[in-house]
């Protein structure tokens, strides 16, 4: 069948600049770029372009350009040439389309209609250059009461409290798994968590035992296809995570595309090579919040009571409800991940559609939990799409204990958001287990942009604590005075629970 | 052949205090106990006891639930779910039915259940073998799995339901049908929904199979493979392997290692 699919991208490359040096035909996974040796000169094939920036970053005279494809439809802002081109690409197929990365619709990014508050004259800011501001962060069940002992004059804590996990930075790494990223990545999370003294999920496919050492670092996860899942690697993680849903596909299993599935990946998901790894969209022994604590206490005894057992739910419309479940469950933390997060594969359709905005989503379960009187008894991690520090900051301010970045960390060491991940060819070495090109991915060199990135977060959240005059993350948690919204509707803004700026 | 529950479970003990030692036996008296005090005592003992005998057993989940040992456990009673759950290396006997989620992600060691078990017996199971001597519930064997050596093994000995080795990515599930009567037929339906590793033998009619899995014949290696399994199924029960071994056998193989992989583009 004739495809009447269109190049999206068109590759420019300025001649007067070329040396043929061929870099880009080296570097693009995609095979774009050709030696046409008849008349000795560099071409490409548009068609194949994913815009991935690969070339352009490496070519040694900066001779690359990569433009929209100038050509479009015939104006329409009804059908879009995303529908046109949808619509024929099925057409020829008959396939779900699969995407990577987290949602790219313009729905409300409400952060960036949130503004934070500063101190001015009746309660002064802090200057982080000169005074501590503390950043640690305990997550984990907090008791109802604390019951103090006096023996010989000395005061000591008589409550037993729950396993904690005490990260230096309100900032964990999210989960990509093994088998959707490569050892590098992985290696590269862990070494930079490590140095951070703060976590990385190493997600569904299970971890490698060179990272074993890392372990307390190293936050695992039981999705439904408990890929990887043994004792050793239960005991071995500083905590375990629950993946019921994950916010890029609410709903729906995970999938990891055969092509990715190589010997190392088989042998340690168990599966046969080349085989799409399936996780079902349910646990299977899960069907309620009953079933849920069956598992959560499964996990617990398998690890002595040791570890904090996290549930990760996507965001959803009665996500409020579902956290306060999961809190009585016995979750020790509950993660919350919005429409924005990401994937290394899912259809389309639900990346785009399904889930709701993390800060609604958070607002809600944090303001349940508290009317419920429970809010002590979990701390909330969010994901979906923190951007920057402000959005931390404002994610903290709103409620959240702590915030999980993927897709950041994943820009900070290449990835241009080209939502290719599927393919399994990431020209960036990141979402690829070739061994190839997983070599491009230095691990040592990720590991420092992953840190500077998080050292840099840490300085400017220092400079906004410090200009609302607070010295401790702790005392920003769920301050929404701190916070006023701009253009919002009253309902949104009582969802979010926030003033109208000027209130 | 034998539909007859094993009165041994009912079996009680009087015992003046939980935890008796003796000789290397250690016997323990769950009535009344919560799970968790119960599992702290097997975690407790288990690593120098050689046996440990636990009567009263009155639904208490996690038993063996995340245990790294050689401790035999024999089970007098009825536990309660999630048996055996992320174990690695134990045997247990239960003289009495199991519930739901008997080795759920199981690595190694065995269980073998004198009576019936419930759901998603071997849930995503990843090594060790698994014996019921009469029906399981559904979804047995759901995600299976293996690789090289590691190729856990689950035989029911009566029937079992619907969703039959769904998404099984390995292992050997094996239903021999002995609590059917003449004629009778295996009412599981979706049988192998979704498989796409792994093999299962069932004896008797099955009607109903998942549209990513497809029913053949046995082979001469098949029946290599199948005779030790089934040898071990009745020296604990005391079948005859002769008797078993000469019902009618039909294997259960994905039709493709990657049933789903059309579905997108
Ligand atoms: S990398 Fe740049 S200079 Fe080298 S061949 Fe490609 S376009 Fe030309
Ligand atoms: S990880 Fe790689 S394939 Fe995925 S969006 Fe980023 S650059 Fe593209």
């Amino acid at each position: 069948m004739k495809s009447y699919i269109e190049p999206e991208f068109i590759v420019k490359r300025d001649y007067e600049k070329c040396v043929k040096c061929k870099v880009c035909i080296n570097e693009c996974t995609y095979g774009v770029h050709y030696y046409d040796d008849k008349n000795d000169i560099i071409r490409s094939r548009d068609e194949n372009c994913v815009n991935c920036h690969r070339c352009v970053v490496f070519c040694p005279t900066k001779a690359i350009t990569i433009e929209k494809n100038p050509t479009q439809y015939t104006e329409n802002s009804h059908w879009t040439r995303e529908v046109i081109t949808s619509i024929k690409r099925q057409a020829e197929t008959g396939g779900a389309i699969l995407t990577g990365m987290g949602c790219d619709k313009p729905y409300y990014t409400y952060w960036d209609k949130i503004l934070l508050n500063a101190s001015q004259v009746t309660n002064p800011s802090i200057d982080p250059l000169r005074e501590p501001i503390e950043l640690r962060t305990y997550l984990g069940a907090k008791p109802d009461k604390l019951e103090l002992e006096l023996e010989n004059g000395e005061v000591l804590l008589k409550t037993k409290l729950a396993p904690q996990l005490c990260a230096e930075v309100p900032i964990l790494f999210a989960a990509v798994s093994y088998g959707a990223v490569n050892f590098n990545v992985h290696l590269a999370l862990a070494r930079a968590a490590a140095e951070l003294g703060t976590f990385m999920n190493c997600g569904e496919g299970g971890l490698d035992k060179r990272l074993y050492r890392y372990g307390d670092h190293i936050i695992v996860q039981v999705a439904s296809g408990r890929f990887g899942v043994n004792p050793e690697y239960l005991n071995v993680g500083a905590a375990i995570e629950i993946k019921i849903g994950q916010g890029a596909k609410p709903g729906i299993g995970g999938h990891l595309p055969g092509e990715k599935v190589t010997q190392e990946i088989a042998q340690i998901r168990m599966i046969p090579v080349g085989t799409d790894a399936l996780s079902p969209a349910p646990h299977h022994d899960i069907y309620s919040i009953e079933d849920l604590r069956q598992l959560i206490y499964a996990l617990k005894e398998a690890t002595d009571y040791t570890k904090p057992v996290a549930v990760k739910i996507a965001a959803v419309h009665n996500s409020a409800a579902i956290a306060s479940g999961i809190a009585r469950a016995g979750a020790d933390i509950i993660v919350l991940d919005g429409v924005r997060g990401a994937t290394g594969a899912a259809p389309k359709v639900i990346r785009d559609n399904v889930g709701i905005p993390i800060e609604l989503a958070l607002a809600s379960v944090d303001q349940r939990l508290r009317d419920e009187g429970i809010r002590n008894r979990v701390s909330i991690i969010v994901s979906g799409g923190i951007r920057s520090s402000a959005d931390v900051v404002k994610a903290i301010a709103l409620g959240a204990d702590a915030v999980y970045i993927g897709t950041a960390a994943l820009v900070a060491i290449g990835c241009t958001l080209c939502q290719k991940c599927y393919t399994g060819k990431c020209p960036w070495g990141i979402t690829t287990t070739d061994p190839q090109i997983s070599k491009r991915l230095d691990p040592d060199v990720a590991a420092k942009r992953l840190i500077n990135l998080v050292r840099a977060w840490s300085i400017e959240i220092k400079e906004m604590l410090g200009a609302m005059g607070i010295n401790a993350i702790e005392s920003l948690r769920g301050n929404r005075e701190q916070l006023r919204g701009v253009g919002l509707t009253d309902t949104e803004l009582k969802i979010l629970g926030i003033k109208m700026a000027g209130e | 052949m034998n539909r007859e529950f094993s009165h041994e479970g009912r079996k009680t003990l009087d015992a003046p205090g939980p935890v008796m030692i003796n000789n290397g036996v250690v016997t323990i008296n769950a009535a009344n106990m919560h799970y968790r005090d119960l599992n702290l005592l097997l975690k407790t003992h288990s690593n120098l006891a050689k046996r440990i005998n636990i009567y009263n057993v009155y639904g208490q989940r996690y038993i063996g639930t995340g245990l790294r040992n050689n401790v035999e456990i024999h089970v007098y009673g009825t536990p309660g779910n999630d048996l055996a759950a992320f174990m690695d290396g134990p045997t247990i006997y239960v003289h009495g039915n199991a519930q739901d989620g008997v080795g759920n992600t199981m690595n190694s060691g065995k269980v073998v259940v004198y009576g019936c078990a419930g759901d998603v017996v071997g849930y995503a199971m990843r090594g060790g073998r698994i014996f019921i001597r009469d029906d399981a519930g559904y979804r047995v064997g759901i995600h299976m799995k293996e690789y090289g050596e590691q190729k856990p093994v689950i035989v029911i000995g009566g029937t079992a339901q619907d969703f039959l080795g769904e998404y099984m990515a390995g292992g050997i599930l094996v239903v021999l049908g002995l609590t059917l009567s003449h004629g009778e037929t295996h009412k599981a339906k979706f049988v192998g929904t979704g498989m796409h590793g792994g093999i299962i033998y069932i004896r008797g009619q099955v009607t109903h199979v998942g549209k990513e899995a497809k029913i053949t014949e046995l082979e001469e290696n098949d029946v290599a493979l199948l005779k030790p399994i089934i040898e071990e199924f009745c020296s604990y029960f005391n079948f005859n392997i002769d008797e078993v071994l000469a019902g009618e056998f039909k294997k259960i193989v994905p039709l493709s290692t990657r049933p789903y992989g059309k579905l997108y583009t």
